[in-house]
């Protein structure tokens, strides 16, 4: 399409029409070369010549896209110009997209000075992939426009977030922009079934990247229950925020785990609290069992399955992998044992009762013991300080 | 300066009128020493565990040098709390079973409790309610029994469940695996109750209670002098008065330094367990 006009429209430059005479560009670079030259409204409308013929736009005289100029003095104000007349694909897609919905951005907005345009794999290009979040960065990383648009605020997250900082920091191509997950031209909103980022599509979205724990991620029963059509099922961005995201080995990340799966395993992490690995867990060290470690990360299978890393025939090999010598009697250790629970924990349930009555009554009776021995004795020394007194 | 001017005369009139007993010997007091240091770092380095969904939890983790600091600390003084223990009990059965000394296990210098303590707790209850007369208290009263057979129960139950805990695997080629669930509630639950009883009722007991306010140097000294003896054990006063016995346990009065080296750790002691107490309150109440 776009080389089909190119030719047609070299063919009438040679052809040498009235229109064809401003095709050619060096007339309208007789204005349009100084640097100085501006519309009425003050706006610049000086063409570096140099750039232009640089660009991916280089072959295209001016009226190729300033259609509506056909002779000189041209008018004063022209239409806009319509990048779909050539990329129609592109502008079908912007036009689906929210971005369409929201009437605000034209193409410019995001591919920059109409004259300069340089491929999408030059570095210089505000599409390049290392350029793309600074260039999404200049609106949606704007608290005020984020506010006013009803957005989320996730640029800055975005930025110190390991696509963040393996885009930014280590320069990597292959490191998630913001166009890697949510499309350039047809985005859409999370809440559009047809988007890469609404809940079900999540996992091929990352998994496009992350294809091995995309597999071992299906394999498991969060995955399973995806496919089943549980759209409640967890999908990467409920346990690893969308834009925050933090690099696995982060010990802080880690140690939160266990408050990032109980959001929804409420009772297990309630029980997991009363064990030691949560006490020392808590205190924000990782030299412990988070769910992870017993239950895996990604590919989760409930202890009825055999492949399970919790299945009882499992168990030794899994708590092995800390406890060094565990054998079948060590695992009958239980990890979520319920304190409260008198039908399944009758031991563990009566001895708490038993450290209840232990406590409460050793301490009752001495508290009290102590409150009645400091009134009887302060009132006995005043008597004895009394009595010094008058003897003396 | 009316309260230095009495304090020196205190001074000159203990040092010179005053005579002083010995209480404790210096077996008892190093003993003492030792348990007070180690249950000390095992209350702050177990409690911060215990209560580590509290903040100061993790800032004290994180001042000591963390999670593998806090578990060193905590069995290094596990084990020597241990040794501790095991000289003390050594000690106790072989001066009962081996040198047949029945003052061990039976008589008033015996930890184990007679039908006199149990009398003791009743008329001391009815003199806290003007009932009756103050009783006469001997080497022991009930209360110090108490105290004994506190730490001497605990020792034995947060020890042992302790050392369940540290070589798991092991324990667990006799025991099941689910008694792990029971050493780490009762390590901790019972850990907690020392802590409380230990920094609220011990020290008020002994230390802060009128009559001994603010420290009683006792355990430090080793000595008290005939006026606290009157007042804090007058039936043992007597016994050994009635008995011709008193001059043998005469001793030197305790020297300045002996004195300021007892108040110095006994405030420190009781500061940090003060302080431990109200963080562990604080958390409990809260629900951490």
């Amino acid at each position: 399409m776009l080389h089909v006009a190119a030719a047609l429209l070299l063919a009438l430059g040679t052809a040498g029409g009235a229109a064809a005479g401003a095709s050619k560009g060096v007339d309208c670079l007789s204005c349009h070369a100084d640097q100085s030259l501006t519309d009425q409204a003050g706006h610049s409308v000086y063409v570096d010549q140099a750039k232009h013929k640089a660009s991916v736009h280089g072959s295209l005289s001016c009226t190729d896209c300033h259609s509506d100029i056909s002779d000189y003095p041209h008018p004063e104000k022209l239409s806009q110009v319509a990048c779909e007349t050539c990329h129609s694909s592109e502008a079908g897609d912007v036009d689906a997209s929210m971005h369409k919905k929201a009437a605000s951005p034209s193409c410019l907005a995001c591919h920059n000075s109409p004259h300069e345009i340089v491929p999408v794999s030059d570095p210089r290009s505000p599409v390049y992939q290392l350029n793309v979040p600074r260039t999404c960065g200049t609106c949606h990383g704007n608290q005020d426009f984020a506010k006013q648009h009803g957005l989320a605020n996730v640029y800055q997250g975005y930025m110190d977030s390991i696509h963040g900082f393996a885009l930014n920091k280590s320069g990597l191509l292959v490191a998630a922009s913001c166009v890697s997950c949510h499309g350039s031209h047809k985005i859409l909103s999370h809440k559009d079934p047809q988007s890469r980022t609404y809940r079900t599509n999540i996992p091929n979205t990352c998994g496009s990247c992350h294809a091995g724990t995309k597999a071992e991620y299906f394999a498991g029963i969060h995955g399973r229950k995806l496919n089943a059509g549980d759209t409640k099922a967890p999908v990467c961005i409920d346990c690893h925020t969308a834009h925050q995201i933090s690099r696995a080995e982060n010990v802080a990340w880690q140690a939160k785990t266990p408050a990032t799966c109980g959001s929804c395993h409420k009772k297990q992490l309630s029980t997991y609290s009363d064990s030691f690995h949560a006490q020392v867990s808590a205190l924000g060290y990782v030299e412990v069992a988070r769910c992870g470690n017993c239950h895996r990360n990604h590919e989760i299978l409930p202890a009825s399955d055999p492949k399970s890393s919790v299945a009882p025939a499992n168990l030794v090999a899994t708590c092995s992998r800390c406890h060094a010598g565990a054998n079948a009697s060590f695992v009958s250790y239980r990890p979520h044992a319920d304190t409260r629970d008198m039908k399944s924990f009758p031991a563990l349930y009566f001895s708490a009762r038993f450290m209840n009555l232990l406590l409460g009554g050793v301490l009752s009776f001495f508290g009290l013991h102590t409150i009645l021995w400091f009134i009887r004795s302060v009132v006995h020394q005043a008597g004895n300080h009394a009595s010094v007194d008058t003897n003396a | 300066m009316p309260d230095l001017i009495l304090e020196h005369e205190e001074i000159v009139e203990q040092s010179t009128t005053r005579t002083y007993y010995t209480r404790f010997s210096l077996g008892q007091r190093y003993l003492h020493g030792v348990v007070m240091a180690t249950f000390l770092g095992l209350a702050l380095t177990g409690m911060v565990l215990r209560f580590s969904r509290s903040g100061w939890g993790s800032s004290f983790a994180g001042v000591v040098g963390g999670f593998g600091a806090i578990l060193f600390f905590h069995k290094f003084c596990a084990v020597i709390l241990s040794a501790a223990f095991l000289v003390h009990l050594g000690d106790v059965l072989h001066r009962g079973l081996i040198q047949r000394d029945k003052g061990t296990f039976w008589g008033p210098n015996s930890m184990v409790p007679n039908l006199k303590d149990l009398k003791d707790l009743y008329g001391h209850l009815r003199w806290f309610f003007w009932r009756g007369p103050q009783p006469k208290f001997e080497h022991f009263a009930y209360w110090e029994k108490f105290d004994y057979w506190a730490v001497f129960w605990g020792m034995g139950i947060i020890g042992f469940s302790g050392y369940i805990m540290w070589f798991s695997t092991l324990f667990a080629k006799v025991l099941p695996g689910s008694w792990l669930n029971i050493a780490l509630l009762i390590h901790g639950e019972e850990a907690l109750l020392a802590v409380w009883f230990i920094f609220a009722i011990h020290f008020f007991n002994t230390h802060l209670r009128p009559g001994s306010f603010p420290m009683d140097l006792v355990i430090f000294t080793g000595s008290e002098n005939d006026a606290e003896m009157k007042e804090k054990r007058s039936g043992e006063y007597q016994r050994l008065a009635g008995a011709d016995q008193l001059e043998a346990r005469k001793t030197f009065a305790p020297t300045r330094w002996l004195k300021n080296f007892g108040r110095t750790m006994g405030a420190v002691v009781i500061v940090i367990g003060f302080v431990l107490l109200w963080l562990t309150v604080a958390s409990f109440v809260k629900g951490q």
